[in-house]
């Protein structure tokens, strides 16, 4: 009697560890509750580190190196290929949306607005790490000159590149988007990107993963919502392979 | 009074629930990336001081290779795991559970002491001279509670950048980010290794008188028998 009950007992653990948790995970409650817990994260860390607090920045014998590249490695289109030929002499960079002043720069413009220079990690999701230093204006000094709209609640990125058949995107917060550290990078190492890193511009969120750091970058536009834009979820990643937006732990 | 406290069953069995979905979820994480470093830094396989076995579909949470979906049971369990064991403690200190059962004293820990300890282990005699416990489970529960699940919550809080600029030092103590993601490995097996232990000595020791105590709270008469 004791043994068919821990036999039943055995059988309802075996369950729950296959069956269960696939569907509490496709449920709208365990989809809920990892959102919570996404929240939980962000609140927890905003609260821990403020809205200001640096990321540790390293010293240049720290760095690593070379810095790897993942996702994608190239923009496949004649228009990049000639603009990597030609050292990004036509390239330009949108600022948009919800602002009042929108510009239109040119690699020479971004250069000539005041550098933040920092050496930082970048921590991929999938685990590793690589140590580089930046160059490039802060996102605030563009978003400050196109002056955004009061009722803008996120910022987003465009990006020349195309994964996996769709446009590569992300966005973030304002926090984040006005976070001393948040630059519109030019320089690795003090070199113009490599194109395997995201040339000739990349965004820089360090207090993030690495998949915020949208390569490729084309135009940043400040929106109310992220709902209409690729499927609504915030990001290439978000939208493709259901990644957390909060890409802070 | 009853053997177990009702704190230390509630704890136990969600502490249980959650340790297997962090686990499990953390193996599926592993696959992303199956290569462990010291310090800073690490990309590059031959910079790596070990590399780990592809972990096998049934032994991971999803049940196939899903990062994303990993990520958030292995969040959402963290939070269970971190209060979970926030409160315990808090529970174990206020009423003398860890006093009076967990604690050693200097005795417990002469090596003469210790290998007696263990050859009467090996000889199935688990003497407890009038304790709950014996020495040398005080001194596994006591690294399990005060050193290996702690380490869980500050090396995995350690390899999140979200973290890091509230507590910059907490990744310095470890030598590195990719040093704190190699002890969050080193621990998760460690506490695998308790696990093991843990389940074949209940086994040994009366597993439906164990498991019943630990669900109900059992009688203290019970363990003075055993």
């Amino acid at each position: 009697m004791a043994d068919l009950r821990r036999r039943s007992l055995l059988a309802g653990i075996a369950a729950f560890g296959t069956g269960a948790c696939a569907k509490l995970a496709g449920s709208e409650t365990g989809q809920s509750l990892f959102d919570t817990a996404e929240d939980w994260h962000r609140a927890a860390h905003r609260a821990l580190a403020g809205r200001q607090t640096l990321a540790p920045e390293y010293s240049l014998e720290d760095r690593s190196p070379t810095f790897r590249g993942n996702g994608s490695l190239t923009v496949d289109t004649p228009e990049y290929r000639a603009e990597l030929a030609n050292g990004f002499a036509g390239w330009r960079i949108a600022v948009g949306g919800m602002v009042e002043n929108p510009l239109i720069l040119s690699m020479d413009d971004l250069r000539a607005l005041p550098q933040r220079t920092q050496i930082t990690r970048h921590d991929c999701v999938e685990g590793w790490s690589a140590i580089g230093e930046w160059t490039g204006p802060q996102l605030s000094t563009l978003l400050d000159a196109a002056r955004i709209r009061p009722d803008a609640n996120f910022i987003v990125f465009r990006c020349a590149d195309v994964l996996y058949g769709r446009d590569y995107y992300e966005s973030v917060d304002l926090v984040d988007a006005y976070h001393p550290q948040t630059i519109v990078a030019h320089l690795l190492n003090g070199e113009p990107i490599p194109e395997k890193n995201g040339a000739p511009l990349r965004m820089r969120i360090e207090r993030q993963l690495g998949y915020k750091h949208a390569k490729y970058l084309t135009a940043i536009e400040a929106v109310a919502s992220l709902k209409d834009i690729g499927d609504g979820k915030g990001g290439f990643w978000e939208d493709y392979g259901n990644y957390q937006w909060y890409a802070g732990i | 009074m009853k053997r177990h406290r009702l704190s230390t069953r509630l704890w136990h069995w969600i502490n249980a629930a959650a340790l297997i979905v962090l686990f499990m979820s953390g193996l599926n994480i592993s696959n992303a990336h199956r290569y462990l470093y010291w310090g800073d830094y690490g990309f590059d396989p031959a910079d790596a001081w070990t590399s780990v076995i592809r972990f096998p579909a049934w032994a991971t949470l999803p049940q196939y290779y899903d990062l994303a979906a990993a990520r958030d049971w292995h969040n959402l369990g963290a939070w269970v795991f971190g209060i979970g064991l926030l409160l315990v403690w808090i529970a174990m200190l206020a009423n003398g559970h860890f006093r009076q059962d967990l604690a050693t004293s200097l005795r417990n820990w002469h090596p003469r002491e210790i290998v007696k300890e263990m050859f009467a282990h090996l000889q199935g005699k688990f003497e407890r001279q009038g304790a709950k416990y014996n020495s040398l489970q005080k001194m596994t529960y006591g690294l399990v509670y005060g050193v290996l699940l702690p380490m869980m919550v500050f090396t995995g809080l350690a390899i999140s950048p979200g973290i890091e600029p509230a507590a910059p030092w907490l990744i310095d103590i470890m030598g590195g980010r990719q040093s704190a993601r190699s002890l969050h490995f080193i621990v998760a097996w460690a506490l695998f290794a308790f696990f093991m232990v843990h389940i074949v000595m209940v086994l040994l020791s009366g597993p439906v008188m164990q498991i019943k105590a630990m669900i109900t709270g059992g009688t203290l008469e019970e363990t003075r028998n055993g």
